[in-house]
């Protein structure tokens, strides 16, 4: 956990008040930039990150070694060009890669929260990283950008400031969490809670580690990433290291081991209170009701040009529910526009070299702030 | 640039909001953007060309004329565009129809099958013709309702639309369409050009 404690943060002195009700103060929210903040400080990119995501999309993770979850994405001349723009990236709260969050020690027990953490929303993570910007003294940003959980927090980053971001680009998400959704959340919840391990969600302080649970869970998710022509295509009934069936409940099938493989790693990287969290706060998510059933009415008097993305093959954000946010602009006459790019790698298209999908990305986001920065001449 | 898109740009006044539909990869959108108004959007059914569009810096929405015009609320465009394209919908009627709700004026173009090389074709040569601006034979034709220039301004004054400009093109030459000469238009003319209010 020492390595957790010297990653970079920032510590929020303000009170934020969570729509449980509790208030906080004095908490952390660790962070990493990419690029340069131009003088104008009209560069900046605030990214927000997935369920499993953190502040490490570019480069090396210090904690786990491996390449950021958004390599294929972001970097010098990348869809989202770090030559060119000031890209923040934080851990949402909640999370487990330093911000506050279910691991956090609680100062008045002086043991990790666990499950007397407070119930966050979208809408805390969102808050609670809009302090980032007074930190760096950015007034408003030129992009907000994320997928998945990511593009909800972009959604719920235009609606609370309506007039902070140049360009919004929600990616492969939902304005409302919809029932299969949260049953699939429940699943990985439920798997998580059934392990002994779990304790109550005192497992750090009683030296335990629901790790089997959080493999289940992950495994379970980790199938709704893809596609079923993706997972045929990868490993159709292909057998892991053997040439025949074996009768028996070892990895026959590569899929199985390939799952398995991704549980065991998962857990080396992820906490599973933190996996419980921001389930929650997902299926908590309905920028409709907020509203009181009018979509349309989280994004009126904002002035944010919209660019919203989905993929053929993502069963779990679909299309159809992408769209809903499009229809929901273009009633309003908000600036908006939209593209389903075709791809077979399922939800986690927006992960991965999508080659139309970086393109459209980066001409939206080169276009936008030539249009907007550049053309007074 | 095509005549048929400074003839339509002829007809904007600037800075106006304006919707084409169908907008392929933004040929017209680009050159109203950069010359009449900003505030201009399209929405176009191909893939590819809503990534060439993209690629222009232009505001495109991927969606289908015939299912997706009803997101846009009444009278939201000052002018909605539709380049010869009407006849390609399974049901022309009900979209230009939607044109008129989402805009306060649509402006419409269709290729001409009266124009006389197309009567040519088929009577003398006894095959579905091919022209210039109608390159596709017959099995691989995109256009499922063709008209003439004549078919067309009966339909609209059938349904009390008002045909507030009408133009006749015919390689480089503009000329109008008058009640007067629409017989002779519908004969020379390869494309006609509409301004349509309810």
């Amino acid at each position: 956990m020492n390595k957790i404690d010297n990653l970079k943060k920032y510590i929020v002195k303000d009170k934020l008040k969570l729509d449980c009700g509790k208030e906080i103060s004095n908490f952390p929210i660790a962070y990493e930039t990419f690029g340069k903040l131009n003088e104008g400080k009209n560069n900046g990119i605030l990214i927000f990150h997935a369920l499993t995501g953190d502040q490490f999309p570019y480069g090396i993770n210090p904690i786990t070694n491996k390449e950021g979850w958004w390599n294929y994405a972001l970097g010098p001349n990348k869809a989202i060009d770090t030559n060119k723009f000031f890209v923040i990236s934080a851990n949402v709260i909640g999370g487990c890669m330093g911000s506050f969050g279910p691991s956090s020690i609680d100062p008045s027990t002086n043991k990790p929260y666990g499950s007397n953490f407070p119930v966050i929303t979208i809408n805390d993570m969102v808050n609670a990283q809009n302090f980032l910007l007074d930190h760096f003294k950015i007034k408003k940003l030129f992009a907000v950008i994320g997928g998945s959980m990511g593009g909800m927090q972009v959604l719920q980053f235009v609606s609370n400031f309506p007039n902070k971001a140049d360009v919004a680009i929600p990616i492969a998400c939902t304005a409302s969490h919809s029932a299969q959704n949260i049953a699939l959340n429940e699943l990985g919840r439920q798997a998580i809670m059934a392990d002994k391990e779990w304790d109550k969600g005192k497992y750090l302080e009683n030296g335990k580690s629901p790790s089997k649970g959080l493999a289940v869970a992950r495994m379970a998710a980790h199938i709704t990433y893809l596609s079923k022509k993706g997972l045929q295509e990868k490993f159709g009934r292909k057998l892991q290291e053997r040439d025949a069936l074996k009768f028996g409940f070892d990895a026959d099938f590569q899929i199985e081991s390939y799952l398995r493989y991704q549980g065991s790693v998962f857990v080396d990287r992820f906490d599973a209170n933190s996996y419980l969290y921001i389930t929650r706060a997902m299926d908590y998510f309905d920028l409709t009701k907020q509203f009181n059933g009018n979509l349309s009415d989280a994004f009126k008097g904002s002035k944010t040009k919209f660019f919203i993305i989905s993929f053929t093959s993502d069963w779990l954000y679909p299309t159809s529910e992408n769209r809903e946010i499009v229809i929901a602009l273009n009633a309003i006459g908000a600036d908006v526009g939209f593209i389903e790019i075709t791809s077979d790698k399922g939800h986690d298209s927006f992960l991965l070299d999508v080659p139309d999908f970086l393109n459209s990305v980066k001409n939206f986001l080169n276009n936008s702030y030539k249009n907007i920065h550049e053309a007074r001449v | 640039m095509k005549q048929e898109f400074k003839i339509i740009s002829s007809l904007i006044n600037e800075n106006s909001k304006i919707l084409d539909v169908g907008c392929g990869n933004g040929e017209l959108m680009k050159y109203i953007l950069e010359n009449i108004s900003k505030n201009i959007r399209g929405l176009e059914i191909s893939k590819k060309n809503v990534q060439e569009c993209i690629e222009k810096g232009l505001t495109v929405i991927e969606g289908n004329a015939e299912l997706d015009l009803g997101q846009f609320p009444d009278k939201s465009f000052n002018y909605v565009i539709l380049s010869q394209t009407l006849q390609a919908f399974l049901n022309p009627e009900k979209v230009l129809y939607e044109l008129l709700r989402v805009g306060k004026k649509a402006i419409v173009t269709i290729p001409n099958f009266g124009h006389w090389k197309v009567r040519v074709d088929l009577l003398f040569k006894g095959t579905m013709p091919v022209t210039e601006n109608l390159p596709n034979e017959w099995y691989n034709t995109p256009n499922l309702h063709m008209c003439t220039i004549k078919d067309f301004v009966t339909f609209c004054n059938q349904r009390d639309l008002k045909l507030t400009k009408s133009i006749s093109l015919s390689g480089k030459k503009v000329s109008y369409i008058k009640k007067s000469n629409l017989n002779y238009k519908n004969l020379t003319s390869e494309l006609g050009i509409f301004e349509i209010e309810k």
